[in-house]
């Protein structure tokens, strides 16, 4: 019985730990193979099941990868397994960065190096208004007027009037649960009239 | 004392990234950039490439990064265990709820209005990296002679091949990388 544990506990860090070392892109890539892995593979918990904890951790904040392995870990064999989920989609990043961390302090000042991440900045910057572009499309395409306002006013605070991204943050927030809560309330009320 | 501040940090950006990707990029400049100095503007920029480039979510990137550089591994270990704090606490929390209750409505519509948000958040984030990529360190100056036009011409043809043919953001980097700097080496 203990043995078994052990096993499960082993076989979750490994798990994590070879998917979180090789997925390239976060969340949005890792919760896939995440199913595939601990769904479709080991069976150790149900499709649709693992759609609700992802969910759930895309609601969260922080790293999606994270969440998800928190909440898998946990599904699977409780607080121990969530701890060594988390372990495990944790230390490849920690250990990659921390590598990349000597030899970025060793290898910043060489001619060949600075250039190349002088020539990464404008691609950077590409990538980044790349993704800007295909959200903010989505954004205008649900046709809500609330949103395209959140989305301009948010900006104009941001890039212009450098007000602190927390406060926005918190703002939206309000906003989203109030106009939830209003909408919930009014539903219940006509549902009370029928 | 630098340890509890790496924390606190990283927590908060742990905290307020909601979204996933990359909506904890303005969070985390704006902590480690603005508000506490730990990294350059340029420094900060290469992080972003670094993290793109390797595995593992933005956060723990450079949480492990930024730690490493002010406090070395201790460093690395409080600002890391920061940035997964809150989100651990917080998705349990809504585990509970929803097992309870069946319902994460108020959670999707928290999401729904922070979504807008955070594409704003990430486009500024991004046009301060542009800024930086045109004008340098010094930020955006209206004179044509402080433009570089090299990397106008790099976001310009990275954005048109990203739009087009939907290419793997790493390749583009790289490519902007070995171009870019083969023009900087040799012009």
């Amino acid at each position: 019985m203990k043995d078994k544990k052990k096993k499960v506990y082993l076989k979750l860090f490994t798990s994590a730990f070879y998917l979180s070392a090789f997925t390239f892109g976060g969340g949005y890539v890792i919760i896939p193979l995440m199913k595939r892995k601990f769904a479709d593979e080991l069976k150790w918990i149900e499709e649709k099941e693992m759609l609700n904890l992802t969910a759930i951790a895309q609601s969260s904040p922080g790293p999606v990868a994270v969440n998800a392995a928190m909440l898998l870990g946990y599904r699977v064999a409780g607080a121990p397994g969530a701890l060594v989920t988390v372990l495990g989609t944790i230390l490849p990043p920690f250990i990659t960065l921390s590598v990349v961390s000597l030899f970025y302090a060793a290898f910043r000042d060489n001619p060949i190096v600075n250039a190349v991440l002088k020539g990464t900045q404008a691609g950077v910057a590409a990538v980044i208004a790349d993704v800007s572009l295909s959200l903010g499309k989505n954004v205008v395409k649900e046709r809500d007027i609330l949103s395209v306002i959140i989305m301009a006013a948010v900006f104009v605070l941001i890039f212009f009037l450098k007000v602190n991204v927390m406060l926005i943050i918190l703002a939206c927030a309000i906003i989203g649960a109030a106009r939830i809560l209003f909408k919930m309330k009014k539903e219940a009320k006509g549902g009370d009239e029928q | 004392m630098i340890l509890l501040k790496l924390f606190w940090s990283f927590f908060q950006i742990g905290l307020f990234s909601i979204g996933g990707g990359m909506a904890a990029i303005p969070l985390i400049q704006n902590q480690v950039v603005s508000i506490n100095g730990w990294l350059t503007l340029t420094e900060f920029t290469d992080l972003v490439t670094i993290a793109e480039m390797t595995p593992g979510p933005i956060g723990i990137n450079s949480a492990t990064f930024v730690g490493i550089r002010i406090a070395g591994l201790p460093g690395a270990i409080a600002a890391t265990a920061g940035c997964v704090l809150p989100s651990c606490i917080i998705a349990a929390i809504l585990a509970w709820v929803y097992y309870r209750f069946k319902n994460l409505a108020v959670a999707q519509g928290v999401l729904d209005a922070l979504r807008p948000a955070i594409v704003a958040l990430i486009a500024s984030a991004g046009l301060t990296i542009l800024i930086l990529a045109i004008f340098g360190e010094g930020g955006f100056k209206a004179d044509i002679k402080e433009i570089n036009f090299v990397s106008v011409l790099i976001f310009v043809s990275s954005l048109f091949v990203l739009r087009k043919w939907k290419v793997n953001p790493v390749f583009v980097m790289l490519g902007a990388g070995i171009i870019g700097g083969a023009i900087y080496m040799f012009c």
